[in-house]
């Protein structure tokens, strides 16, 4: 993939089995099989244009940012500060100082519920959140509502199909939420959320909106200003970037506004033996040497798929959960969950009488990476009344052929337990 | 089935004690129950004790809860090997099967295994080695007079937390 990046998407879709070829790790047996990666929604796979780019900064630009006068520096520093203009137009954020560089969707959580709501929010107060959260977006409220006395409160998700109830949400969302967070796209249903619906929502009652863009940002256009909210995450490793780069949007007037989040060299404009003033945003939030190479590698990773076109991905990831959803309708006896239609690119199931752990190890003798468990989503699972369940979630480089032989290799699964 | 490891793993007889496991159910004269939780999946097993007089010899035992079928199977056969034997033995039975399972014992499993043996194919899965001894942990619990164990080490269910109203 050699077309450069541009904001504007290519109007036609991209021939997706040829980029296969992109990706060197595709290209291997597991025990025996053709890999089948299907376990999207954990973390992505790196196209050989980001692995480059990780090397050529090692291999020609290495130096710390910021505090070199040398020309390596300047050179790092140059391309750590460019790959923050580029995830500001991946996002189409209004400016780059309101990206804030993070290790993943987790860390820009934590940041946020330790920096804005440590100062904002006050006993009392309350947190909305929805019953399709993340761990990651429980838990940093959780230890904020330890800590300040907050209140979480959540809006419930129809049984199976895990749809927000509207009109539970209109109730819940009353003057004493100071912030509505929840994810673009579950990671467990697939349900794609209304967030702009939401966020308009939020706004009507005065609360503060984070979107949790973990499951979204490499899948479809996601745009902070169309949307409106306050804040929005995610994680660089799941969008074809390296693990441990991620991105935090903030309103600059929001930023500007919240203390910092850890001490260290960078996110300060002096120091005394007691006493510091802080750098402006986004500098304020990125305390000591930052990963450097990840931001690099994600810029990277982001012109690769606005070259490919995320409306692109978004169809041919949906027309393989459909087919999915489909197929394992036909088997009988399977219990899938998220909406019947419009589903973003993934499937979770209860198999029959199987348990998701026999499902996903029986598979993986076949080559098909899934993923068996509560996908970090353990209070929806109990809701749902089950443990875990099974997963399958597409890319842009899976096929309809890979599908049908993770289809067959579940009709044999499902057989085989019911013998 | 094909041949080789997974088949080893999911022999007939696993198959048969994870659909039908023996002594499944409620003790309601136990002396303890220990709740053994497999944070990695949720999976849950119960052990329920009844102890002898003076602590000694586990008079019956048995187990709910719901897990995957190396799981139920390694509980199930656990509980036909332990039912009745002292906690001498239960524990000396115990070492002999993590030892088997982790493969950190050298050679062949030890003979007094009998069927547990079937489950040494777990050794080559990993991820799966959690599975096979949640019920075994659950066993420690109930011989070191602890209620609530865990998969990860040393850790049990009442350790530190939050809880918010
Ligand atoms: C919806 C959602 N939120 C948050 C996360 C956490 O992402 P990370 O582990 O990269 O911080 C994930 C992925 O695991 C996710 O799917």
């Amino acid at each position: 993939m050699h077309a450069d990046a541009s904001v504007t998407a290519p109007a036609a879709p991209p021939d997706f089995e040829a980029l296969r070829a992109d990706f060197p790790i595709l290209h291997q047996q597991v025990n025996g099989h053709p890999l089948i990666y299907f376990d999207n929604a954990a973390t992505s796979q790196k196209p050989r244009r980001v692995i480059d780019a990780l090397v050529h900064y090692y291999e020609h630009d290495n130096a710390n940012v910021h505090r070199g006068i040398h020309e390596l520096s300047n050179r790092a520093t140059a391309a750590y500060e460019a790959a923050r203009v580029r995830a500001a137009r991946f996002i189409n954020a209004p400016s780059a100082d309101e990206i804030v560089f993070v290790n993943g969707t987790t860390e820009g959580i934590n940041l946020l519920a330790s920096s804005w709501g440590g100062k904002f929010l006050k006993a009392g107060d309350e947190i909305l959140l929805l019953e399709l959260e993340h761990h990651s977006n429980i838990v940093p409220w959780l230890l904020l509502a330890g800590k300040i006395g907050c209140k979480l409160k959540y809006v419930p998700v129809e049984g199976d199909t895990g749809q927000v109830d509207l009109a539970k949400l209109d109730e819940l969302l009353t003057p004493a939420v100071k912030l509505f967070a929840f994810p673009h796209i579950s990671n467990t249903m697939g349900v794609v959320n209304p967030v702009h619906e939401f966020v308009v929502r939020a706004k009507a009652v005065g609360a503060r909106t984070l979107i949790d863009a973990a499951q979204s940002a490499g899948h479809l256009v996601v745009d902070v200003q169309a949307i409106g909210c306050d804040f929005l995450v995610f994680s660089g490793h799941k969008i074809l970037g390296p693990t441990g780069s991620g991105v935090l949007f903030g309103r600059r007037e929001l930023l500007d506004a919240m203390p910092p989040y850890q001490g260290g060299g960078e996110m300060i404009s002096s120091v005394d033996f007691y006493t510091a003033k802080w750098n402006t945003v986004p500098h304020k939030f990125e305390a000591g040497t930052p990963h450097i190479a990840g931001a690099i590698g994600l810029a990277a990773a982001m012109d690769y798929l606005d070259a490919v076109g995320r409306e692109h991905i978004f169809r041919h990831d949906q027309e393989l959960a459909l087919r999915a959803q489909r197929g394992l309708e036909a088997l009988g006896d399977v219990r899938i969950f998220g909406p019947r239609e419009g589903r973003a690119g993934l499937v979770s199931f209860v198999l029959g009488q199987a348990h998701a752990h026999d499902v996903v190890t029986l598979a993986d003798q076949k080559g098909i990476a899934l993923r068996g468990g509560h996908h970090c989503n353990q209070p929806l699972h109990r809701k749902l009344g089950i443990k875990s369940s099974a997963r399958a979630s597409f890319y842009f480089y899976n096929t309809a052929a890979e599908v049908d032989r993770f289809l067959e290799e579940m009709a044999r699964i499902q057989h085989f337990f019911r013998a | 089935m094909e041949p080789g490891d997974l088949e080893e793993l999911y022999q007939a007889v696993i198959l048969d004690h994870s659909r039908k496991p023996r002594n499944f159910g409620e003790l309601p004269d136990a002396t303890v129950t220990v709740d053994g939780d497999n944070p990695t999946c949720g999976d849950e097993i119960h052990l329920h004790v009844r102890f002898g007089p003076g602590g000694d010899p586990l008079e019956q035992v048995k187990f709910t809860g719901s897990g995957c079928s190396i799981c139920m199977a390694s509980a199930s056969l656990m509980t036909l090997k332990i039912n009745g034997r002292s906690r001498a033995e239960a524990g000396a039975l115990l070492q002999d099967f993590q030892g088997m399972i982790t493969g950190s014992a050298p050679g062949p499993a030890p003979k007094t295994l009998g069927d547990l043996r079937l489950l040494s194919g777990v050794k080559k899965f990993p991820q799966r080695v959690k599975c096979a001894t949640l019920a075994w942990h659950a066993l420690r619990g109930a011989l070191e007079g602890s209620t609530g164990v865990t998969t990860e080490d040393g850790t049990d269910t009442d350790s530190e937390g939050i809880a918010v109203g």
